[in-house]
């Protein structure tokens, strides 16, 4: 119960400081954003080629708007030592991963709908057949995702360079899921149902839940000092 | 660090199993029938592959010991088995391209073993990255295990994953089913071989364990005489 308590009261911290200065969230759009439209440019699809080229853009757009996100989520917690303040009061550091994690993937999702919306307009095309599938998919590999990258976010917040130190941990280990997503949001995207996509969610699902329990459990040693 | 079994020893056993390796290597194993003389890096790619993968578990045990039982020298073991393991991978990624290029037409394909050896070499890059750009290294070893425990976690996520894209790379010829035997010198050569990586493998991680075991004793060292300095 406590637990659930501390978990509320860092997203809603969180959520507050993003409310007050509108740094995060603002940057991830405008990024995201950026990112659909050159690829929307460099490829100029439309069509069954939009369908080709969708899934890849917009967990890529993901991808990229993420990093942002999770790089400034410990960032701010460094500054004015509110990381350490955090870590004397007496709770437990699954907690504060899940609280932080939270907060990460309701920024991401926020800046995911803002990233579906100018990629429906831009590529004319239709998410609403599949919208049920495409949101369980966007939801399950944004889970995994938005987990390893609280935790790495809050290692390379120790690093000089963090901005740097980021995407190189994070892109290699989350490989696989926003592979699995991008296979899967192209499945249903093209209307396919049934046993591929089923088994496709499944991967993505089971994969996230791996490391989001990993992140879970290791996040105490992130924090020691 | 006295041993019974001492560096100088080690080195030259590995030299002269490197010697009777590559003998083997280039005198004893048959040609090849279809891919001819090229396919004798086989016997230098298996093996270097094997090592790195082995690297990796190595660095993941040791980092499971270092969060359990907080020991320096865990966290030592973890840091030189990923230089050394980071080396070998790196052979098997140019090894390959060098034998792919003939035999299949090109340098590279991503076939599934080849995507998991490539993503192994950006875990061991990130992983010594990270090493390399903490800004207090005392808190580096906490860190770089939970690194080193989630690569590994990623390691065994690319083994299902590539199951489940598709692949062109030569199925395992040992084990490997009915139709995949290796005529016999050739196994021998490639165990032989293996041995050697490992030796090799071995001595260059204890050697990283001797630097680093000095680059503590010595800060150590420092410290007490800062403290003998301030006190005086």
């Amino acid at each position: 119960m406590n637990n659930l308590r501390v978990i509320a009261a860092i997203f809603v911290k969180d959520l507050r400081i993003e409310w007050r200065n509108r740094e995060t969230l603002s940057a991830m759009c405008v990024f995201g954003l950026l990112v659909i439209f050159l690829f929307n440019f460099a490829f100029g699809a439309t069509g069954e080629q939009a369908l080709r080229l969708l899934p890849a853009v917009l967990w890529v757009a993901f991808a990229f708007a993420g990093v942002l996100g999770f790089n400034r989520s410990f960032a701010a917690e460094r500054e004015n030592a509110c990381l350490e303040a955090m870590m004397l009061a007496p709770i437990d550091a699954g907690a504060i991963f899940l609280g932080k994690m939270l907060a990460n993937l309701f920024f991401l999702a926020m800046a995911e709908v803002v990233m579906v919306f100018a990629a429906a307009l831009w590529y004319n095309f239709s998410f609403l057949p599949s919208l049920h599938w495409f949101v369980l998919i966007a939801f399950l590999g944004s889970l995994g995702f938005v987990s390893l990258g609280t935790i790495f976010g809050a290692i390379a917040a120790n690093t000089r360079m963090r901005e740097v130190m980021l995407p190189i941990l994070l892109y290699p280990i989350s490989f696989w899921i926003l592979m699995l997503s991008m296979d899967s949001t192209s499945n249903a995207l093209r209307g396919g149902g049934g046993d591929s996509l089923a088994g496709g969610i499944e991967r993505v699902a089971g994969f996230s839940l791996v490391f989001t329990i990993a992140a879970y459990l290791l996040f105490e040693y992130v924090l020691e000092e | 660090m006295k041993s019974k079994f001492p560096l100088s020893v080690h080195l030259a056993l590995t030299l002269v199993w490197f010697w009777v390796a590559f003998y083997m290597i280039f005198l004893y194993a048959p040609r090849e029938e279809t891919m001819g003389e090229v396919q004798r890096i086989f016997y230098i790619h298996v093996p270097s592959a094997w090592t790195a993968l082995l690297g990796f578990i190595i660095v993941f045990i040791a980092s499971v010991v270092h969060l359990w039982k907080q020991k320096p020298l865990a966290d030592q073991v973890a840091h030189a088995a990923a230089e050394v393991g980071f080396i070998f991978c790196t052979g098997v990624l140019i090894t390959g391209p060098l034998w792919a290029k003939p035999v299949w037409g090109i340098w590279w394909t991503w076939d599934a073993r080849l995507t998991l050896t490539f993503m192994l070499w950006l875990l061991y890059i990130a992983y010594l990255m990270l090493r390399g750009y903490l800004i207090q290294p005392g808190r580096a070893a906490n860190l770089c295990a939970v690194v080193g425990v989630i690569g590994f976690i990623d390691v065994i996520v690319d083994y299902m994953a590539i199951r489940w894209w598709r692949t062109q790379h030569p199925q395992p010829v040992i084990l490997g089913g009915p139709n995949s035997g290796l005529d016999p010198r050739m196994l021998a050569t490639l165990l032989v071989s293996w041995g050697a990586f490992l030796c090799l493998y071995f001595y260059l991680v204890r050697q990283r364990l001797a630097v680093a075991q000095a680059r503590s004793e010595l800060s150590e060292i420092r410290r007490t005489l800062e403290l003998a300095r301030t006190e005086r």
